[in-house]
């Protein structure tokens, strides 16, 4: 690894972000609409308003951000680039790792502007900094960008590469603590939830919501999410093989 | 030649390589010896390996047995990787990019900087496009596009999988020109081609067919095997010859 190849590589890929004006304008537009219509949805329900809201506010860069970066680094797979690079100087980590720190700069943006608007706007209210929630769910895009990376290698194809996203992410919204309080779920199910890494976000979201300084439960969970960040990274750099068949 | 001299005068040195894909074997143990700073083209029908053995050479390819030593040291290792300039066969580059960016970022792997890039962007006649986006490049741009970020770094090795194909005569004519001004600076080409004509231009050939290699010699000695001065003749006598000897 090195810090300038990883310096290149990330701007590269941003400029092939910037490029993309529409993804760009989907990129920042989109989640700050879906909030909007969730404040008309609950508009005499302040308190669950309150509540999804939030939850949202970590959901939208995970998702994105694993879409997103499962197909570019399926281009890479497929277009031939990634093996070119893999003749070059170009190491796994700096490409694993610019791919995390591009598109985690990318969710920050995201993540800021929706805040803003979910917070100015709409009149979200939580009882900890709205900081909190940005950098929860910076972490959250970071790993959507990991597990992206990692699935990627499963698929041959778009098709196929988009529908990973109702077998990896769809499962962990419904199963985070968004539509049924996880301790109020069936045994199995809970079991099933507190080994999907969503359900920590989520966690660490809703403590932000109920208190005014960050609990120890809050960066407890931001941990784990870190952790599985890691792993993830690890497992996906076992996908990219510089030989192949 | 005694064996150092062998050592100094070869880039690349193949030895009974053997490579399958998927099920099938696609290379039956081939060995050849590239020398250092010359174009050795290697031709042969679609499908015959050239893809699989260039692949090989720049070290991206599992290999089931032989070896493959590129200037001294075994293909894929990592010192190799800033001797080697690989350009592959459908052009990979970023699309969404446009030339200058791409050449730029290829260049800055090596440490190189936007002059490097420009200066390779007009080699390969693309100073006019710079700007533009790959993605809106005709096909035998976009090809020389993806030239220009295999040239940037001025490798001693350089692979290039078909790179003329779909440039107009004056292109590849300037292209063949620019790649004998390199071996004639040292660089070492291995160049696939499936026309024959560009053949004539190299100063070696291996001749590939079915994975096995049918000839490794100058293009001067392969027609005077075949007693044809048409290379593509020479091509189907060694071809025939070879069956012949095999019934």
């Amino acid at each position: 690894m090195s810090a300038r190849i990883l310096t290149n590589t990330t701007i590269r890929i941003l400029r092939q972000l910037r490029h993309d004006r529409r993804t760009i304008a989907l990129l920042l537009v989109v989640p700050m609409l879906l909030l909007a219509l969730l404040y008309f949805m609950f508009e005499e329900q302040e308190p669950v308003f309150n509540r999804v809201a939030l939850i949202m506010l970590g959901i939208f860069p995970f998702l994105i951000m694993f879409l997103l970066t499962s197909i570019a680094m399926l281009r890479e797979r497929t277009s031939g680039t990634l093996e070119r690079l893999f003749t070059t100087p170009v190491g796994k980590l700096d490409l694993l790792f610019g791919y995390g720190i591009a598109f985690g700069l990318a969710a920050a943006v995201q993540a800021a502007l929706a805040s803003a608007v979910a917070y100015w706007l709409l009149g979200l209210e939580t009882a900890g900094s709205s900081w909190l929630v940005v950098l929860i769910a910076v972490a959250n895009a970071v790993l959507g960008v990991a597990i992206g990376l990692f699935c990627s290698a499963f698929a041959r194809t778009e098709f196929q590469a988009v529908q990973f996203m109702p077998v990896v992410v769809v499962p962990q919204i419904l199963l985070c603590g968004l539509f049924v309080p996880r301790n109020q779920m069936a045994g199995w199910l809970e079991g099933l939830s507190n080994v999907l890494p969503m359900s920590y976000a989520v966690e660490a979201l809703q403590e932000v919501g109920a208190n005014a300084e960050p609990t120890g439960l809050m960066w407890r969970d931001l941990g784990i999410v870190t952790g599985v960040v890691v792993l993830a990274l690890a497992l996906g750099a076992m996908t990219l093989r510089r030989r192949t068949p | 030649m005694n064996y150092e001299g062998k050592l100094m005068d070869t880039a690349i040195e193949v030895t009974d390589l053997v490579i399958e894909r998927g099920k099938r074997e696609v290379l039956h143990g081939i060995s050849a010896a590239i020398p250092r700073g010359e174009v050795t083209g290697l031709l042969g029908p679609s499908g015959s390996g050239k893809t699989t053995l260039m692949r090989a050479v720049v070290g991206v390819q599992r290999v089931k047995s032989g070896r493959v030593v590129v200037l001294g040291e075994p293909a894929g290792s990592p010192a190799l990787r800033r001797q080697i300039g690989y350009l592959t066969q459908s052009p990979s580059i970023y699309p969404d990019l446009t030339v200058r960016e791409n050449v730029r970022y290829f260049g800055s792997l090596y440490g190189l900087g936007a002059e490097e890039a420009a200066a390779t962007i007009r080699e390969v006649g693309l100073a006019d496009q710079a700007g533009q986006l790959v993605a809106t490049l005709s096909g035998g741009q976009h090809s020389r596009a993806s030239l220009a970020c295999a040239l940037v770094s001025r490798p001693a090795v350089l692979v290039l999988d078909e790179p003329t194909v779909g440039q107009d005569p004056v292109l590849r004519d300037e292209l063949w020109k620019r790649f004998r001004e390199l071996a004639d600076g040292g660089t070492t080409i291995l160049i696939s081609s499936h026309v024959m004509d560009e053949a004539n231009r190299c100063d070696r050939l291996l001749l590939i067919r079915d994975g096995e290699l049918i000839a490794d010699d100058t293009p001067a000695a392969v027609k005077a095997a075949a007693g044809t001065d048409d290379l593509d003749l020479a091509f189907l006598t060694l071809v025939r010859d070879r069956e012949g000897a095999n019934r």
